[in-house]
């Protein structure tokens, strides 16, 4: 009787909690879905007063036959991959570095979280205008310091100029996740691997690493979510030229640009289906990591 | 062989001195036993002994051989941790094998051994779980286990048995009683229990503030307490230690008596009394008497169960031949 009564009464008050959240993900979704199959070029005149034209899966096929589609996909996945890496390598390391005891601990580890707090657009234009710029920038006194050409970053070597913005961005993150891992980690354990005689490497490799397998598995999953839908730092530095154009940034040109939201919503659906792709294989990963 | 000896040992951390210098020598297959209360620096000593923490000044011998640079993996001193510290993520084949990977044993050979540890400790059913998939018991031979295989010199113990649950902590106890007499390596076991001590040792070093206030074999402890110290710490119930007035009449600052060396009588003896709380252990029964001119009460062990209750009167007389005797400065005097 009881639990009936308060299984009922949970579900009463969770419902506006249920109802919000659905709504705020299917209203979206449906209207994304409901163009994707429609003609929807405001510019020429289509409004959903008049009503819209149904072109079937027209708008699918001519995002996917796009000769900008695949590379798109390849940007976005080399992008996030490529942060992926930097991050948990960079953060694990930097982890270790800032576990261990050192005077002004606690100001450093303040410092590291900083580029975390700086908004996406103000870091690339940062990035862009003081660090990369090939006349003026700080990487550009460096290398002509060192007597050779300065690299102009935004045109030659931009896929890797966005991969290292983002890095900055995202490494505290996965430092900050990676230090509060280690710092779990019971000294006994360190302590008898050491007496057990493995060297320092080997205690990293055989203790410190599988006891952090957790995290990494957790900062791989959150920052995937996050780097699939980067987008303000490829606006503010190379506009999707030169090989930056990811998936995201496809289906703005071609609302924004093109102003074809029927082309841009089938392009949304297609980054639905591959984000779960992605997730899908990140949850097999991480429960497997998780059930322990 | 495993013949351990501190010169001169000292430890400090940062201005607070943790063991002033001391002297200790374990020989080769002795069971020895830090005990002393919390804080007396018997975990450090052990650790100084491993070479977890580095000696302030001294010298640490193992086999007469100078150890005290000596890295912990090159003493060849096995260490079992009071959180057993056994690696979650391995199982318990690879938690046991692990030293003996680290010392580049082929497979064949680490797996022989690994099979010889687990007979001795009866782990065979249990190789291919994790740690989280053990009891408390099981992950502490685990622990021994990874000691073994190593075939040290040594066996150091921090307070391997404080995890456990009591009648647990009885059985492990004889366990490691009787791995030694198996083994006859030297081992070095920390604790704070001085039954433990009592019961395992061949010889306790009993530790105060960092110094050694007595080394003995439990028995001569136990009959000849060097100082106030030893004497209240060894033996259980505590030894009633009584001064003023009565002591003086004994010629000593300070008395001690064991509660099994008094006798009971309802009609006459040395000390007069009421019964005040008593304990029924079955095969014992401590009553706590209130003595005019003791000002805490004593206590009493009588063998058996007796007919006393709260408030009868009684007189207690304490086994001269069994009386210790203390100076002014807690001192036993002969």
């Amino acid at each position: 009787m009881a639990t009936r009564h308060s299984r009922s009464a949970a579900r009463l008050m969770m419902a506006p909690a249920v109802i919000l959240l659905m709504g705020w993900m299917l209203v979206p979704l449906t209207m994304t879905l409901y163009f994707s199959f429609k003609r929807y070029l405001p510019m020429r005149g289509d409004s959903l007063e008049r009503g819209l034209d149904w072109v079937g899966f027209e708008n699918y096929v001519r995002f996917i036959t796009s000769s900008s589609f695949w590379p798109s996909v390849q940007a976005t996945l080399l992008i996030v991959g490529g942060v992926l890496v930097i991050t948990v390598i960079l953060g694990v390391l930097l982890a270790i570095l800032l576990d261990q005891p050192f005077w002004g601990q606690g100001v450093v580890r303040i410092l590291v979280i900083a580029p975390f707090f700086v908004m996406p657009t103000v870091s690339a234009l940062v990035w862009k205008n003081m660090m990369m710029d090939p006349v003026n920038g700080m990487f550009a006194h460096l290398w002509r310091f060192f007597g050779t050409q300065p690299v102009s970053w935004m045109s030659d070597a931009s896929v890797q100029s966005i991969i290292l913005i983002v890095s900055w961005q995202w490494l505290p993150f996965a430092t900050l996740i990676l230090l509060t891992a280690i710092q779990s980690l019971d000294s006994e354990q360190l302590e008898a691997a050491e007496m057990d005689g493995a060297p320092v490497l080997a205690r990293f490799w055989f203790i410190v690493l599988p006891h952090l397998g957790r995290a990494i598995t957790i900062v791989i999953l959150i920052q995937t979510i996050f780097l699939l839908s980067i987008f303000a730092e490829i606006f503010v530095t190379t506009g999707g030229s030169f090989g930056t154009r990811t998936l995201t940034y496809l289906i703005f040109q071609r609302v924004v640009d093109s102003q074809n939201i029927g082309l841009g919503s089938a392009g949304g659906v297609y980054a639905i289906i591959l984000a779960n792709i992605i997730a899908l294989f990140l949850m097999r990963i991480v429960g497997k990591n998780l059930d322990r | 062989m495993g013949r351990i000896t501190l010169d001169k040992v000292a430890k400090s951390f940062g201005e607070v001195e943790v063991i002033p210098p001391l002297d200790l020598t374990i020989e080769d297959g002795e069971f020895v036993v830090f005990v002393g209360p919390s804080g007396c620096g018997k975990s450090t000593l052990l650790r100084l002994i491993a070479g977890l923490e580095d000696v302030s000044a001294g010298e640490i011998r193992i086999d007469g051989k100078d150890a005290t640079a000596v890295p912990p993996a090159k003493r060849g001193l096995a260490m079992v941790f009071q959180s057993y510290a056994l690696y979650p993520h391995m199982s318990v084949r690879k938690n046991i094998a692990f030293p003996l990977r680290m010392a580049g044993l082929d497979a064949a050979e680490q797996e022989r051994r690994v099979r010889a540890a687990a007979d001795v400790l009866n782990l065979t059913d249990y190789l291919d779980r994790r740690p989280g998939q053990l009891s408390g018991g099981q992950r502490q031979r685990v622990a021994i286990g990874r000691a073994i295989v190593r075939e040290p010199s040594a066996f150091l113990f921090d307070e391997p048995l404080s995890n456990l649950d009591a009648a647990l902590r009885v059985g492990m106890r004889l366990e490691i009683s009787e791995l030694h007499n198996r083994l006859k390596t030297t081992m070095i076991y920390v604790t704070h229990d001085q039954v433990e001590a009592m019961t395992m040792a061949d010889k306790i070093v009993v530790l105060r503030a960092g110094n050694i206030e007595q080394v003995g074999s439990p028995l001569e402890l136990y009959r000849a307490p060097r100082n106030l110290f030893v004497a209240g710490f060894i033996g259980s119930p505590k030894m009633n230690l009584i001064g003023g007035d009565i002591a003086a009449r004994h010629h000593a600052t300070t008395i001690g008596i064991r509660p099994e060396h008094i006798s009971v009588s309802p009609e006459a003896g040395e000390w007069h009394g009421t019964v005040g709380v008593s304990e029924h252990l079955g095969s014992d029964t401590f009553f706590h008497v209130a003595c005019e001119g003791i000002p805490e009460p004593v206590t009493v062990r009588v063998g058996g169960e007796v007919s006393l209750h709260h408030g009868d009167a009684i007189w207690l007389t304490p086994d001269p031949d069994h009386l210790h005797r203390f100076d002014k400065d807690g001192l036993r005097v002969a």
